[in-house]
């Protein structure tokens, strides 16, 4: 008789990791066959506006929330990617999809640029500089004739391609172009999650002495982080100016922008996996309905629920909305183990 | 010598913690560091560790000078220290902590997992492994703290008064979970206050007081030392100590 190697059972972690797998998984097939579903132009429209938030505050999780390294500038990092690649496709016809490796790159040295004088000082330095650096960015376009100015680049429409990421008669290939990104990052950060440099970055935030003291070199891991989540804010950034085939530094570089690149994050859940996607996929929809139900653009109506919606839930759910779904939690044993405790006292 | 320190010393504004400390630790050595509140121990172990550098002396670690590094690179030449309060990562179980260890010398989260599950059961934290640090009680977060600097795959660890406010039980098992860390083949220099645990613990004692080594030895003698009776250990001790010889 041949006898089977018993097979050992899968721990926690082991079981939460293929647990996201799957449900990653399921997530991104689903998302593929959303526009078969949702046909109407409006919302196809916000449908890819989700996505890319989705990438966006998943690329600042990476250093804002596993590493707790806020960042409130990150449209400065969107904005110089989406720069890069329009101003190399503009003046030397370099494709986008060629460019987009240098959007991210640029991107991720301006966060180093940043990174360097703050990552040594302990406290909300790099929050207030992040800020800062990214008006000074806007302003710094703002005044930049050999790209535009004010006045911003329209991108000239070409011919229907993928290599300049060019298209009028419908915008899905967008949502899958954002869709792609999104899902690169969430890998990215799935596999990070479990790497030296996540557990270097999660023990910093919790204790960077405690870190230190067992050989984390937390400067280092820090702006590993802030360019690796800047690289992925240019990309998504560079696709962002062919989407609406026009880029000044009000749609690219605004420090309102920076705020709704953070907003999906803390809401979903703050140095979680799928905390940036939930979020977003609950923000973006909602702003906009606000926005064509409720009143014309420029009332703010739809800024003021996103406010009050991030309120209650900074109120009633700290950890974020994945707090309410045990299967997306990391730690879901030890918060059962926790509510029973709590609940026998 | 494991370890050298040479007239290391360390001023605050208006206050000299260390004052020309110089003792040396043997390889294989369980060496005790005793002295009243206040006499600079902790701040021994902040340079010793790299957190602070020294405003003059030299320390030498396995025949390297290692006086100008950081903490960092002190835990990767293998000096790993706890802290006299507890510093968890809170948020992270107890297993994840102790691989945060453990990445100071395997990059490979698999290998780096294998090794914090060794040390799980070798420090009797095994079962507990799953639970957030922030859920453990104090003697486990103790526990944990010297699991995390094991971890690190250290040659000389530092402990910081980790058998203080334990139960006589606890601290009988702390005791010996510091003698099998000894036979795992590492060096340990102990700050302790617990006079009757760890002087039968240690090979040596080094005693400071304000700064200044006062005496160094075998705890036997160290216990009869008119200095450190006058400084530390006060006529009680002695008179307790004599009855019991």
């Amino acid at each position: 008789m041949a006898s089977s190697e018993p097979r050992a059972p899968l721990d926690a972690e082991a079981r939460y990791r293929r647990r996201q797998a799957r449900i990653g998984g399921l997530v991104l097939a689903a998302l593929v066959l959303a526009p078969l579903a949702i046909r109407d132009p409006y919302w196809q429209n916000v449908l890819i506006l989700t996505v890319m938030y989705a990438g966006l505050a998943q690329a600042w999780n990476i250093l804002g929330g596993y590493c707790g390294q806020i960042s409130l500038g990150q449209a400065l990092f969107f904005g110089i990617g989406g720069y890069v690649a329009t101003v190399l496709d503009a003046s030397a016809g370099v494709p986008t999809l060629l460019g987009l490796v240098p959007a991210g790159i640029a991107a991720a040295l301006a966060s180093l640029l940043v990174g360097w004088p703050c990552f040594r000082m302990s406290g909300h330095y790099y929050a207030i500089a992040t800020l800062v650096v990214a008006q000074i960015g806007y302003l710094l376009f703002l005044n930049w004739d050999a790209v535009g100015g004010a006045s911003g680049i329209f991108i000239p429409y070409v011919a229907e391609s993928w290599p300049h990421l060019q298209f009028r008669s419908s915008k899905l290939p967008y949502y899958y172009a954002f869709l792609a990104l999104a899902a690169i990052v969430w890998l990215a950060s799935y596999a990070l999650e479990n790497s030296r440099w996540g557990f270097s970055w999660r023990a910093i935030k919790d204790d960077p002495i405690a870190a230190e003291s067992v050989g984390v070199r937390i400067f280092r891991a820090k702006l590993v982080a802030a360019a690796a989540s800047a690289f992925f804010t240019g990309i998504i950034g560079a696709v962002y100016a062919q989407f609406v085939a026009f880029i000044d530094p009000d749609s690219v570089l605004s420090g309102q922008l920076s705020i709704l690149i953070t907003l999906p994050a803390v809401l979903g859940g703050v140095g979680t996996l799928w905390g940036p996607a939930l979020g977003a996929a609950i923000l973006i929809p909602l702003s906009e309905a606000t926005r064509s139900y409720v009143g014309g653009s420029g009332s703010g109506l739809d800024l003021i629920v996103y406010g009050a919606l991030v309120m209650v839930v900074a109120v009633a759910k700290p950890q974020g909305l994945v707090g309410l779904v045990p299967a997306l939690q990391r730690h879901a044993a030890a918060a059962r183990v926790r509510r029973e405790a709590a609940r026998a006292a | 010598m494991l370890l050298e320190l040479d007239r290391v010393t360390r001023r605050f504004v208006g206050l000299v913690a260390n004052d020309a400390v110089s003792f040396a630790v043997a390889e294989g050595e369980i060496l005790g560091l005793i002295g009243p509140n206040g006499a600079g121990k902790t701040t021994l172990f902040n340079l010793i560790s790299g957190m602070l550098k020294p405003s003059s002396g030299r320390i030498r670690f396995a025949g390297e000078d290692v006086t100008e590094l950081g903490a960092a690179a002190c835990a990767r030449r293998g000096i790993a220290r706890t802290f006299q309060v507890v510093r968890n990562f809170e948020t992270m179980t107890v297993l994840e902590n102790v691989m945060v260890g453990a990445f100071n010398r395997l990059p490979a989260s698999a290998a780096a997992k294998a090794a914090a599950l060794e040390i799980l059961d070798f420090t009797g934290l095994g079962a507990r492994r799953d639970a957030l640090a922030s859920a453990l009680t104090p003697p486990e977060k103790r526990r944990l703290e010297v699991a995390r600097a094991l971890a690190t795959g250290p040659k000389l660890l530092l402990l910081d008064e980790v058998l203080t406010g334990l139960t006589p039980t606890e601290a009988q098992a702390g005791v010996e979970l510091v003698r099998a860390i000894r036979r795992r083949g590492v060096t340990i220099l102990m700050v302790e206050h617990v006079m009757e645990v760890v002087m039968p613990l240690v090979d040596r004692a080094v005693v400071l007081d304000l700064g200044r080594v006062i005496a160094e030895g075998k705890p036997a003698d160290i216990v009869r030392n008119e200095t450190v009776i006058a400084a530390y250990l006060g006529e009680r001790y002695r008179r307790r100590v004599e009855a019991g010889a």
